[in-house]
């Protein structure tokens, strides 16, 4: 390959003239009015004063403001709206006086500090050969006389030792962390006979409480007492639907509902967000988060959006009182696929 | 000293000044602190040296450092809100100011949260400046990569700090979502929520890492103060760690500097760092603190108290990450389900393991490769400290806007529904569009950037070859009319005429003077092919000769160049002719746009 690497470069040049052009060097420095003009330094100064001045009064202001304005005042201000004055007037005041430092600062640099550039030069980044050949030799130097290479029995002990000894880091850090799933991504709060309860009132619902077109969100009766009431919500939460039963095209969902009223896992398939935008015309399900749309009438399969599987469907019936319940746990995990899933 | 003792403005002021022995004669006796410290330190050496440091000026190379100063105030202000915030998710009713919320459970991270924003004095501020000073730290750091890449910065010696900042990026955006997530809020913790969902996808391990990392199911209680710590301790230490090492080798390497007259590889021109880089950075990092400042003052953001605490079931539409999340929210959205199988009885979740997991890095990596990829193409083992204007390195500004428009694409995705409510246009047509133009643009973005940028070379060649259009007419005594072109003067057309035209690589024979078949030639072959891609259509950059012919081409030239040359103001108008480059019947062959196509314009020095 490096046979190539001087082929690269300049346009080879013929004819007499140069192939390429001279650098002409650094243009002429032109003064700003106020090196020679007393009269503009003095004024460019008196701006550098006057912003820094600006500077320090907005510091009082904050200081003021700070002991002055109670925090619950709230005051409409045109453009923004109904807004915390306290936040305002801290936030302005302190901005301001922020500003003003930095301003003043560039102000005085380009008006009166030197503005004729300066040349520095370079140096290749490479180290000098005998520098590089003396860093060489010290580390075969040390490398040799620690004996490494020639005392196998070191050698080997040492890499052992120094393999080893991240192994229990490792093992604390994975052993400690969280427990083993086991089943807990394939088993929710839901189990037969537990009744279906408004979210987050936490009321049963009554069969004849359910008119067409309703919907429902749902949670298993009892999950409030669970002692681990988000981790349950997060995987019981269920949307009850009520279609014209006429609308369903798939046996089994109707099979698995009560008069076209059909109760699916609300926990997205794709990543676990809640389905929570429900179409009435087309009883479409929309999870807002990545817009994966699910068909209610087809057994809430995937029409759209980046999930796979369809939301599993809870089996559910009505007991004895006229209430909803479920007729049967979750047959399948819901939420989001994972490789244990099957 | 007095200001009244000359009346030459602050150049007389300087000259005024203590002269250097002056200051040494006076401070030679090594007292005071400085003397003490140095005593102790022997950094009399270095101090001067880094202050006498020159640094080129150019409003790009300020990119770089609003990224360094949004760093400070986010360390500052951060350390601030960990005096009141608690990293928990033990539960509280909250029965604090702010009264839609009273009565509520909630998390004490997210009640801590709202009582930074209701009941601390001055908290609100501090935790609005925070969260817009993490937007523009990371908005900054975008910006800065492509002033890097675009005008070559990245080229050796500098490939380690393009992977340092590269990683500096990726680690930007992961402690941003690490901190946004943080209050607990519901739009947060449905991030967090999707971030379970993306980790359990992981092949093999996905579930039993989600359990480790949140210590046992979603959300439990362990995940809060896990990413406190990643956020406050882990994350800052690595950014703070390689930041310092970012800039270290800024100086190291001393600062790039764009090409202009005076301007060379060997050199770099610029100001001192004392005073006036003190004042102008260290202005502008005032400057920086002090328009956050104001836009936290001003423009609410994250009004997590209107969110509500985090609860599994319900959700917000519209539910969007910060920005520089935007892009892998995006490729999530685009990514289709059929990714997704069934394998001897497991799932292999791809259609959310790719996107979430896989293209983050992927993207990051080839980023961080591509010096590294460009140096084996060009064969360049030279150092490179003159920067490229943008337009002369076709090749790779069409790559880089192609990787923009891909990007774009993805994060413009992240709002489809936001687009769809908008401009009331059905999400699934604004889906299908997004996944068709995320593979049509790239291509065509990279193929109409480098058309672009080489008819703004030409554009150059042409000005340098025939002078700027004075927009004076002049009629000669044939009766044509002709407008006079002025010839460009040196300095400006150093600018125009300084960098190198890069020639593809050409293969040498594949067999050697025995008669041998040589080895490695496919990779060779390769290397020709992309280095042709890169150089092959590449314009000239104009010659002195090419530039002499140009003006040589007529024939009653010759004496009127001498004139011209000497700066004779009038001309008589059969002398003008010599000057009318860009006359309507005056297309001779050395013309700019005479033949380019087929690379032999240029004149007599131009190669074949």
């Amino acid at each position: 390959m490096s046979e190539h690497g001087t082929e690269q470069g300049l346009v080879e040049g013929s004819g007499g003239a140069p192939d390429r052009f001279t650098n002409p060097g650094l243009p002429p420095h032109v003064p700003r009015s106020a090196d020679l003009d007393e009269r503009a330094a003095r004024r460019a100064e008196r701006q550098v004063a006057t912003l820094f001045s600006v500077s320090m009064l907005a510091t009082v202001v904050f200081l003021v403001a700070y002991f002055a304005i109670d925090q619950k005042t709230y005051q409409f201000i045109p453009g923004i709206g109904l807004a915390s004055l306290s936040n305002i007037v801290l936030g302005v005041s302190l901005g301001v006086s922020l500003l003003c430092i930095g301003l003043g600062a560039v102000h005085w640099a380009k008006t009166l500090m030197p503005d004729t550039e300066v040349i520095e030069d370079r140096h290749p980044q490479r180290s000098s050969d005998e520098a590089r050949q003396d860093a060489v030799e010290t580390i075969v130097a040390g490398g040799s006389a620690s004996q490494l290479g020639r005392r196998p029995l070191i050698k080997y002990t040492l890499g052992g030792a120094l393999g080893l000894f991240a192994i229990p880091l490792l093992v604390q850090l994975t052993g400690s962390l969280g427990p083993l799933p086991k089943a807990d991504l394939s088993t929710t709060f839901w189990r037969r006979g537990m009744r279906l309860m408004r979210d987050p009132e936490m009321t049963p619902i009554k069969l004849s409480d359910v008119t067409l077109g309703s919907v429902f969100h749902v949670m298993p009766e009892g999950i409030d007492k669970s002692p681990h009431v988000l981790e349950e919500k997060a995987k019981a939460a269920v949307i009850l639907i009520s279609l014209p039963p006429d609308a369903i095209q798939v046996p089994k969902e109707s099979a698995w509902g009560v008069d076209g009223i059909v109760a699916y896992s609300k926990i997205c398939t794709h990543v676990g967000c809640p389905v929570g935008l429900y179409e009435h015309r087309t009883h479409h399900l929309l999870c807002p988060c990545h817009q994966s749309t699910f068909d209610v009438t087809r057994d809430a399969e995937v029409i759209f959006g980046p999930a796979h599987r369809p939301l599993p469907q809870l089996k559910i019936t009505v007991d004895a009182d006229g209430y909803l319940i479920a007729a049967a746990p979750f047959l399948q995990p819901v939420g989001p696929s994972y490789w244990e899933r099957g | 000293m007095s200001p009244q003792s000359t009346p030459k403005g602050a150049e007389g002021l300087r000259a005024d000044d203590l002269t250097l022995e002056e200051v040494a004669a006076s401070k030679s006796r090594g007292g005071g602190l400085a003397g003490w410290l140095d005593d102790r330190t022997s950094a009399a050496k270095p101090t001067s040296y880094l202050l006498k440091k020159v640094f080129p000026d150019h409003w790009s190379f300020m990119l770089g450092e609003i990224a360094m100063f949004s760093l400070i105030i986010l360390l500052v202000t951060g350390t601030f809100l960990t005096f009141w915030f608690v990293p928990s998710s033990g539960k509280v009713i909250y029965n604090g100011s702010y009264v839609p919320l009273k009565g509520i459970p909630m998390s004490e991270a997210f009640k801590s949260t709202v009582d930074i924003s209701f009941d601390v004095r001055g908290g609100l501020i501090m935790r609005q400046i925070h969260h817009w000073s993490a937007l523009l730290f990371t908005v900054s750091i975008t910006v800065h990569m492509f002033r890097v890449f675009f005008t070559g910065a990245f080229r050796k010696p500098r490939e380690i700090n393009w992977v340092i900042g590269t990683i500096l990026s990726l680690l930007a955006i992961n402690e941003g979502f690490t901190g946004y997530s943080l209050p607990d809020d519901l739009l947060s913790g449905t991030g967090i929520r999707a971030a379970e969902g993306f980790i359990q996808s992981v092949p093999v391990l996905g579930s039993y890492m989600a359990f480790f990392l949140f210590g046992g199911a979603f959300p439990g209680e362990a995940i809060i103060p896990r990413l406190f710590t990643v956020h406050v301790l882990l994350l800052p230490a690595v950014i703070i760690g390689l930041f310092t090492a970012h800039i270290v080798l800024v100086a190291v390497h001393k600062h790039t500097q764009y090409p202009g007259p005076g301007k060379t590889n060997e050199n770099v021109i610029g100001y001192p760092f004392m005073p006036v880089y003190m004042a102008k950075a260290g202005g502008f990092f005032f400057i920086v603190f002090g328009i956050t400042t104001l836009m936290a003052a001003l423009v609410t953001i994250n009004p997590i108290w209107l969110y509500g605490p985090y609860d599994p079931s319900p959700v917000t539409a519209g539910s969007q990450p910060d920005w520089y999340m935007g892009f892998a929210d995006g490729a999530l959205r685009l990514f289709p389900g059929f990714f997704e199988f069934n394998i001897f009885g497991h799932t292999l979740s791809l259609n959310v393991f790719i996107p979430s997991l896989i293209v983050m890095p992927l993207l990051y990596s080839i980023a961080g490769a591509y010096p590294f990829i460009e140096s084996w193409v060009t064969g360049d083992k030279r150092e490179h400290h003159l920067l490229d204007r943008p337009r002369n390195a076709p090749t790779r500004t069409g790559l880089g806007v192609m990787a923009i428009s891909f990007y774009l694409i993805l994060f413009l995705a992240a709002g489809n529904d936001l687009i769809a409510i908008k401009l009331g246009l059905s999400i699934n047509d604004i889906t299908q569009t997004f996944r068709i133009l995320l593979l049509v643009i790239p291509p065509l973005a990279y193929w109409v950037t480098k058309r672009i940028c080489m008819s703004l070379q030409r554009r150059d060649h042409d000005l340098v070859l025939h002078g700027r259009e004075s927009g004076r007419v002049v009629r000669t005594a044939e009766g044509s009319f002709f407008e006079v072109h002025e010839p460009l003067p040196e300095h400006q057309r150093w600018a125009l005429v300084q960098h190198e035209t890069l020639t593809p690589l050409k293969l040498t024979a594949t067999v050697d003077a025995q008669g041998v078949r040589r080895k490695s030639t496919r990779r060779e072959r390769l290397r020709a092919k992309v280095s042709s891609f890169y150089f092959a259509d590449g314009v000239q950059t104009v010659s002195p000769a090419e530039l002499a012919a140009a003006h040589h081409d007529g024939s009653a030239r010759e004496a009127l160049e001498t004139e011209q040359d000497s700066g004779a103001p009038h001309l008589s108008a059969e002398e003008w002719v010599g000057q009318l480059h860009g006359g309507a019947d005056e297309r001779p062959e050395t013309d700019a746009y005479a033949s380019h196509e087929d690379g032999t314009e240029g004149g007599p020095t131009s190669p074949s």
